[in-house]
């Protein structure tokens, strides 16, 4: 797919308009980069002059930081704000609820302030603008749940943008008995994906897909790379991968588009 | 010989305040002794939050049962106050129902009457309350942390609740004038009649009896507080107007490490260069938490505000599949270890000695902070707007950036972010890799 980075942009001596940060997961991790491949489509679908930063992007260092690395973090977080400010960047949209919330609430004070979307508000706002519509037919009357970020949900009051494009899919969605502020987390977060979880009853994956699985979903939705790692692997400890499917909210456009 | 009631009125009030105001002082050393962290940024809404989360018990009701249940004692218990202002100028000037004579007997009997029914509506939520803590098995009572004083703590208030609110109901049954007037006494008429073969004299002995119980019982209570997990009826206030107005996401930017940082960063920087006057200042004694002393004050006094409902744990994913992590524990080894240390400093005239304890280990285990997933839900439920989370992530910035003790696994993310940008093991030069593939 044509994807061009900020280096080539600026060779050419252009500024686009949205700067698209994949993240590490969405760069490396097989299933992410599903997802970052669907949003690549719903920009170009929407004609979004966009860019990617590609080898020049880094880690924003949000797991160190959570894992208690405030050196690594500032660290990661100078380098990224030099390449940013350096490009320009005023406007930038990802994926990753992790890299949403570290842009948007801890680089300002660090020198690096942007407008900072999470990629449903960015769909919604295209959509809003009428420059994309959703196709409600493709997917009319799957049974869906969506599971919320914690990043985005609790840590930043999004609720509502991700719900709003799925009611858009013409799914029938239904919530889990712990969803939006009361939301249970996938288990990731706060660097625990890179790390063994300490020892308990039950891994926090395994029962937040029991708290899915209780909609008799067909599809769980979500909108973060970590909590879709997560959520895949519950659905195979349960063996339910053949009768489920976790999918990132824009591979359901994407799919709704038949892009 | 008349006034001696009087006086011996006023000696305890004195005495129970003057005791009250000393430990008050105390709770204040105490919580000074965090770290200073400015808290004092846009006012309005502070005094929006206190209005909306202490005073309003806007997030109890997120959980209806306990909450309205909660909503009535909080109610009763500051509306019948009114009534303690009338016990106590009746005790200090040896008058009987002073604002009777003031208010006339309409308004009189409307407000007894209104405290009657708030007190009977206290107790049985007390009852149930207690119903709740001690029979049904509600899983977030009995957690491990909830043993032995904890779980004592909460039943004491309980039963002192329910014997306040009883006293009320018995002094007004019997107050024989009072029940022969009829107003305001929509609960104790009931009551009236179990006294019914009681003498006159025994009936008054009984009257005054309850109403010295009543206010000794009160001063008590009040000097319960500072040593009960109840101490939230004071500190919830302050404790919400002071609390995090930021994104719950936001982690604050360590500043001492952002100068350090910038330091490597910069190419002009004399490595070898004397640090500037006054810039020892600037670096701390150390990054991160390993004792009361190393958090700031707001964290201090969110863990006397604690109150251990424990709605926290009941929502942490980490303590939901057995781990060890419980965000009330947290709270309320915070605490105690704060209270350690400020009878250390009573103890040895005014300053701390070492006693070779710190939070870190002798209280909080490693595990526990690393069980955490900074999800916020404990932030969330919290009904006074206490963050467990940031005393974990203080306390692993120490584990980090002073012992280098974080799990190995975390150690590779690290480093793999530090040499590759990532944090797995992949090339820079791959990230683009993935428009590729198909």
């Amino acid at each position: 797919m044509n994807v061009p980075t900020m280096a080539e942009m600026m060779a050419q001596g252009k500024q686009p308009e949205v700067l698209f940060w994949v993240g590490a997961a969405g760069s490396y991790d097989d299933r992410a980069k599903k997802i970052t491949r669907a949003f690549v489509k719903i920009l170009q679908q929407a004609n979004v002059d966009f860019a990617v930063l590609g080898t020049e992007e880094s880690s924003t260092g949000d797991a160190a930081k959570r894992a208690g690395n405030e050196f690594l973090f500032q660290m990661q977080a100078m380098m990224n704000i030099e390449v940013l400010n350096g490009y320009e960047v005023k406007t930038i949209v990802t994926c990753d609820p992790h890299s949403f919330n570290t842009f948007k609430n801890e680089y300002p004070s660090l020198g690096g302030k942007y407008e900072v979307f999470h990629h449903t508000q960015f769909i919604k706002k295209l959509i809003d603008e009428g420059r994309l519509t959703v196709d409600d037919t493709n997917l009319k009357g799957k049974r869906l749940t969506y599971h919320d970020p914690c990043y985005l949900g609790r840590a930043n009051d999004v609720y509502e943008s991700p719900r709003d494009l799925i009611r858009r899919l013409g799914v029938n969605l239904t919530e889990m008995k712990r969803n939006k502020s009361t939301a249970l987390c996938c288990g990731a977060g706060g660097a625990q994906m890179f790390k063994e979880p300490e020892k308990g009853d039950k891994d926090i994956n395994v029962l937040r897909t029991e708290d899915a699985l209780e909609t008799k979903p067909q599809i769980i939705a979500t909108g973060c790379p970590y909590c879709n790692t997560m959520m895949t692997d519950g659905v195979k400890f349960k063996e339910k991968e053949s009768q489920v499917k976790v999918q990132d909210i824009a591979e359901l456009i994407a799919e709704a588009n038949n892009l | 010989m008349e006034y001696l009631p009087n006086i011996f009125f006023a000696l305890i009030l004195i005495a129970g305040l003057g005791f009250f105001a000393s430990n008050v002082r105390k709770l204040i050393r105490n919580i000074k002794l965090g770290k200073d962290i400015n808290r004092s940024d846009n006012q309005p809404a502070r005094w929006k939050n206190m209005a909306k989360i202490a005073l309003g018990q806007y997030k109890m009701v997120r959980r209806p049962v306990s909450g309205i249940l909660h909503v009535v004692v909080y109610l009763g218990f500051i509306i019948i106050n009114i009534e303690v202002l009338e016990i106590i100028i009746d005790g200090l000037f040896g008058t009987h129902r002073v604002f009777s004579g003031v208010l006339g007997d309409g308004l009189y009997g409307f407000l007894i009457g209104t405290f009657e029914i708030l007190a009977a509506l206290v107790f049985i939520a007390v009852v149930v309350f207690w119903w709740r803590r001690n029979i049904t098995q509600i899983k977030r009572f009995f957690n491990k942390e909830m043993k032995g004083w904890p779980k004592n703590d909460g039943n004491i208030i309980l039963y002192f609740e329910m014997v306040l609110m009883s006293l009320f109901i018995i002094m007004n049954a019997t107050d024989v004038p009072f029940q022969q007037a009829g107003i305001g006494n929509p609960i104790s008429q009931f009551v009236a009649p179990w006294f019914s073969g009681f003498s006159p004299e025994a009936l008054h002995t009984i009257e005054k009896g309850a109403w010295w119980i009543h206010i000794i019982g009160i001063l008590i209570f009040l000097n319960y507080l500072y040593y009960s997990k109840h101490l939230h009826i004071l500190l919830a206030f302050p404790n919400t107007f002071y609390a995090k107005l930021k994104p719950k996401g936001q982690l604050d930017n360590l500043a001492s490490v952002t100068s350090e940082v910038k330091m490597m960063m910069d190419p002009d920087a004399d490595p070898y260069a004397a640090p500037a006057e006054g810039a020892e200042d600037e670096v701390p004694e150390k990054f991160g938490a390993s004792d009361v002393t190393d958090l700031n004050w707001v964290q201090l006094m969110n863990a006397y505000t604690c109150t251990e409902c424990g709605r926290c744990t009941s929502a942490c994913p980490a303590n939901l599949t057995g781990k060890e992590l419980s965000p009330r524990k947290i709270m309320m080894d915070t605490r105690d270890r704060l209270e350690e240390v400020g009878k250390n400093i009573d103890a040895n005239g005014g300053t701390f000695v070492d006693d070779g304890k710190q939070l870190l280990n002798d209280y909080i285990s490693p595990e526990e902070l690393w069980a955490c997933t900074s999800c916020n839900a404990c932030v969330q439920e919290c009904p006074v707007n206490i963050d467990p989370l940031s005393i974990i992530m203080d306390m692993r910035r120490y584990l980090v950036m002073e012992e280098s003790a974080a799990p190995q696994e975390l150690n590779m993310m690290m480093t793999n972010i530090e040499n590759n940008g990532a944090p797995w093991q992949y090339s820079q030069q791959d990230r683009l890799n993935w428009k590729d593939e198909e």
